[in-house]
């Protein structure tokens, strides 16, 4: 088994490239395994955009559609909703919507809409909390909610208020506005949601 | 720092001296060739089923309504998910190819016998947790020739007397194959039989290790060390024998992506045609045939036809005179190389057999079929009464055990002759030549003939 | 080593043959071509139109054959980018859905571009009807094979005997009528003394090349919808034994390498 001279140089070197084709063999191997965990086109179906219609919702309602099987929210605002809102910026944890995470750049502002689509309000219906879905409370100051009220959502779960643009008030246990999905203009009537310029939704 | 972590491990953990003492420092013989490489084959197709099969189960329902759906949706939806598959369907071929393969290496070498005994009963063991483990697994598919194929099968437990058609009613959770059955052998499939396998091939191995690797020589290497306690032709397993058998996997997974990107379905035979329409009670396919690698005991269950029952003790028994081979061969020269030539050609006769057996059970059973299933069925069985002639071949009286045998098959003839079957009582008589003939050569022959029943000088020192 | 590599190019001769496949008794082969686009579009679009009232192609989505013969829905398999992506993919999804799509969702709109290629016929009418159910024709590419198809279709003949009125050379006493016959006509078994053969009795609205064309057509979209892997994973094949051969290469000189001690 001696041998008296071992190349050592060209032993490292062989183990070296049979390793790298190795290396590359398996990671070529492996990549359909890894990918098979991706969404099956069956989820990428049923996680299509959905489309909603908007000449049926009247002012001040609010309607509800599953979008990957989760609740979302179109609600058509009154002038008098949209006049209100400003005044609650003291009253919540993130009037800006500075929180990048919320809403997709185009809604970065205080309708948290398209521009020029202020009247209709896109939201994912559920509570940044703990994930209930709260409740639309539209009305003006009644009893529970205190005489500030100016209308938006009150979560039964743990107590969490939001305003009628989805944003998140002080002191309540939810921490941030809830999430303007991605949607976009299919036509003046109707709206598609998790599809924008950008593609669908991650 | 390396160094230092390795020995804070080795302090707590047996790692260097199980490497050293079965890697680094693990002697096996230095003349291992081909037939050597499908161990190590065999342990990697292990691994892929594995993997490939932990894959399949994230997108398989294991349901009668939804099975044969969900792995269309795994060849079509899921990403990457076609490759799983045909990795899955290929692999288990591919196990089958292997083991045959490394079973044949066994008997060619003599590997089964004395101080290897265990390792041999322990791969028999595997063979037939194997056996079970894709019979298991073909039925998952819930496809009509899975369906009736579990049916046929599982059936052959009625033909046990007084219990068995209770014993089949127990097996399957209902009358007939049904969902009951599909769930439970999907559990066994998935997690009972893989750990048994697993369990099984460590065990295995750890038995060869004990009393060290046979080789094509058939010489026992640890019988002359060095002063340092080494086998004089023993050379360690790594880094020679990791290193050989990397090229080894690389021959075996170009044939084997080869099957898989250019042919997966091999002509029908690792992905049959009947199978791609969903199980059907109503409706059974023409000719119910098991997956290739079962059929040559299929042939053998066939072609005993005194009792069904007696079909299926034949069947098993086939499977269990082959792990009663270490007592059957009492012959001390272990390697054909120095062995007599009649042995050498009894074994390729019963490869030979073995074959033909194997694709007799694809084909329809017309008269001509059947009756040479019979005949190989027969020189199957004789093959380890000859193996147990052989094993004194000074001392057997061969043309005595010749006269012997051949009247035994003359008796069978004679006992299933119906001259008014006229198709099978023609095809009794022609085809009675196959296994004389057998005889002939590995009996007959090694007594009259002296240069065919000589044997060689088994060397000290490994050849090649 | 001669002797090994001559002995293992022989084995492989045997997987070789088994995977050229036989086209099985007397059967006209139907020299479809998978990739052959207008084929399978006109194939998708007769079966649609003909064969999907009864039999279902609950395996298959009907963006992924629109990608597959070349009329890609999604903006990223277009092989455009931005606008010009969009308009591409929208294009053809009008064209899927007006040519392909004749089933509803529950609210009454069209079924989706990625639904399932569902038939709309009643599973257990049907099996009244029929004897039994029309079958699911996912895998029928696989389980029958083009050959099969190609004369099954054509081989329908005038059988006052059964109830559907025809019976099939290829497919004896066969439950499904000869829904082909606008197109085909009709035609009689006659005996000749090579045994029997198919003569057309009566001309339907296409010339038998036209309806071989048709035929060949529903045949290659059967046989893709099969497997439609079968696009794609010769070019991975071809990848990988490039790669395999470079890794053999490699390995074995490691090995000689290292051996060089023993010898």
């Amino acid at each position: 088994m001696e041998n008296s001279e071992v190349d050592k140089g060209r032993r490292r070197f062989l183990i070296g490239a049979t390793s790298v084709v190795g290396a590359v063999g398996t990671a070529a191997m492996a990549a359909p395994f890894l990918n098979s965990w991706n969404p099956s086109e069956r989820a990428k179906a049923a996680g299509a955009p959905a489309e909603v219609n908007l000449s049926k919702v009247q002012e001040g309602q609010l309607v509800r559609v599953i979008w990957r099987k989760k609740p979302v929210w179109i609600v058509n605002r009154t002038k008098e909703m949209l006049d209100n809102l400003p005044s609650n910026d003291p009253l919540l944890k993130d009037p800006g919507s500075e929180v990048a995470t919320q809403q997709p750049d185009y809604a970065k502002n205080p309708f948290r809409t398209r521009e020029g689509k202020e009247k209709f309000l896109v939201l994912i219906g559920i509570c940044t909390h703990l994930g209930c879905s709260p409740t639309y409370r539209p009305e003006l100051a009644p009893p529970d909610l205190g005489a500030d009220w100016k209308g938006g959502w009150y979560c039964p779960c743990h107590g969490s208020r939001f305003d009628l643009a989805g944003r998140v008030f002080k002191n309540v246990p939810a921490p941030t506005n809830l999430v303007v999905p991605v949607y976009s203009y299919k036509n003046e009537n109707t709206i598609l949601i998790g599809l924008d310029e950008n593609g669908e939704a991650a | 720092m390396m160094q230092g972590l390795l020995n804070w491990i080795d302090a707590r953990f047996p790692l260097t001296k199980v490497w050293n003492e079965h890697l680094a420092e693990y002697y096996a013989p230095k003349n291992f060739n081909f037939w050597y490489f499908f161990g190590s084959l065999a342990l990697l197709v292990l691994v892929i089923q594995i993997v490939s099969g932990i894959f399949l189960t994230m997108h398989y329902k294991p349901d009668a309504e939804m099975a044969y759906a969900s792995v269309e949706y795994i060849m079509r939806d899921v990403p990457g998910g076609w490759f799983i598959r045909y990795m899955h369907s290929t692999g288990a071929s591919a196990f089958f190819i292997v083991v045959y393969l490394h079973m044949f290496r066994g008997l060619i070498y003599g590997s089964y016998k004395g101080p290897r005994e265990l390792v041999w009963l322990i791969g028999m063991a595997i063979y037939l947790a194997l056996m079970a483990e894709a019979f298991m697994g073909y039925l998952l598919p819930w496809g009509n020739m899975s369906y009736w194929g579990a049916q046929v099968i599982i059936n052959l437990f009625n033909t046990i007397p007084v219990i068995g058609s209770d014993v089949s009613t127990w097996i399957r959770g209902d009358y007939v194959i049904a969902d009951a059955t599909l769930n439970r052998l999907f559990a066994l499939h998935v997690a009972a039989l893989p750990l048994v396998l697993v369990a099984l091939v460590f065990v295995h191995i750890v038995a060869l290790h004990v009393v060290g690797s046979n080789n094509p020589d058939g010489v026992e290497i640890k019988k002359l060390k060095d002063e340092n306690g080494i086998p004089l032709d023993g050379i360690p397993f790594h880094p020679y024998y990791t290193v050989k058998d990397i090229v080894g996997v690389g021959v075996f997974l170009l044939v084997f992506f080869a099957i898989i990107f250019f042919g997966p379905e091999m002509g029908g035979y690792f992905l049959e045609h009947a199978n791609f329409e969903p199980a059907n009670p109503l409706k059974t396919p023409e000719h119910i045939a098991p997956v290739w690698y079962f059929t040559p005991f299929y042939t053998v269950l066939r072609a005993v036809t005194l009792s069904p029952f007696m079909g299926t003790l034949a069947m098993f028994g086939a499977i269990v005179l082959l792990a009663l081979l270490p007592w059957i061969d009492g012959n001390p020269i272990k390697s054909w190389r120095y062995r007599s030539k009649a042995h050498t050609i009894n074994i390729l006769l019963f490869a030979a057999c073995f074959l033909v057996l194997g694709y007799l059970g694809v084909k329809p059973v017309i008269p001509m079929l059947k009756e040479l299933g019979t005949r190989m069925t027969e020189i199957y069985f004789m093959f380890f009464i000859v193996l147990w002639i052989h094993s004194k071949p000074g001392k057997a009286n061969f043309v005595m055990w010749f006269l012997i045998l051949a009247a035994v098959i003359v008796g069978i003839d004679l006992f299933r002759y119906n001259p008014e079957a006229t198709d099978d009582a023609s095809q009794i008589v022609w085809q009675w030549i196959f296994p004389i003939g057998y005889l002939a050569l590995t009996l007959l022959l090694p007594g009259v003939v002296k240069s065919f029943n000589t044997e060689k000088i088994v060397p000290e020192r490994v050849t090649s | 080593m001669r002797k090994k590599v001559i002995a293992f190019a022989a084995t492989l001769l045997l997987p070789v043959s088994l995977m050229a496949n036989s086209g099985g008794e007397n059967l006209e082969p139907a020299n479809i071509d998978l990739h052959d686009h207008k084929s399978l579009q006109n194939g998708a679009k007769y079966f649609v139109n003909y064969c999907m009232g009864c039999h279902g192609l609950k395996a298959s989505r009907y963006n992924r054959i629109a990608k597959d013969m070349g009329l890609p829905v999604n903006p990223k398999q277009t092989g455009k980018t931005g606008k010009e992506a969009d308009q591409v993919a929208d294009a053809n999804a009008k064209l899927i859905t007006e040519n392909l799509i004749f089933t509803t969702d529950e609210e009454g709109k069209p079924s989706s571009l990625g639904s399932l290629m569902l038939s709309s016929i009643p599973p257990k009418d049907a099996a009244k009807w029929f004897g039994a159910p029309p079958p699911d024709l996912s895998t029928v590419g696989r389980l029958r094979g083009a050959d099969w198809i190609y004369n099954y279709l054509k081989s329908f003949y005038l059988d006052p005997k059964r109830p559907t009125g025809v019976n099939n050379t290829v497919f004896k006493n066969v439950g499904m009528p000869h829904v082909l016959w606008e197109l085909q006509g009709w035609q009689k078994l006659e005996e000749g003394e090579h045994g029997h053969h198919l003569v057309l009795d009566k001309p339907g609205k296409l010339s038998p090349e036209e309806y071989d064309v048709v035929v060949r057509d529903l045949t290659n979209f059967l046989t893709y919808v099969g497997e439609p892997a079968q696009l794609v994973r010769k070019k991975y094949g071809v990848f990988a034994m490039i790669l395999l051969v470079i890794f053999i290469g490699v390995a074995y000189a490691m090995k000689k390498e290292f051996w060089k001690d023993i010898h």
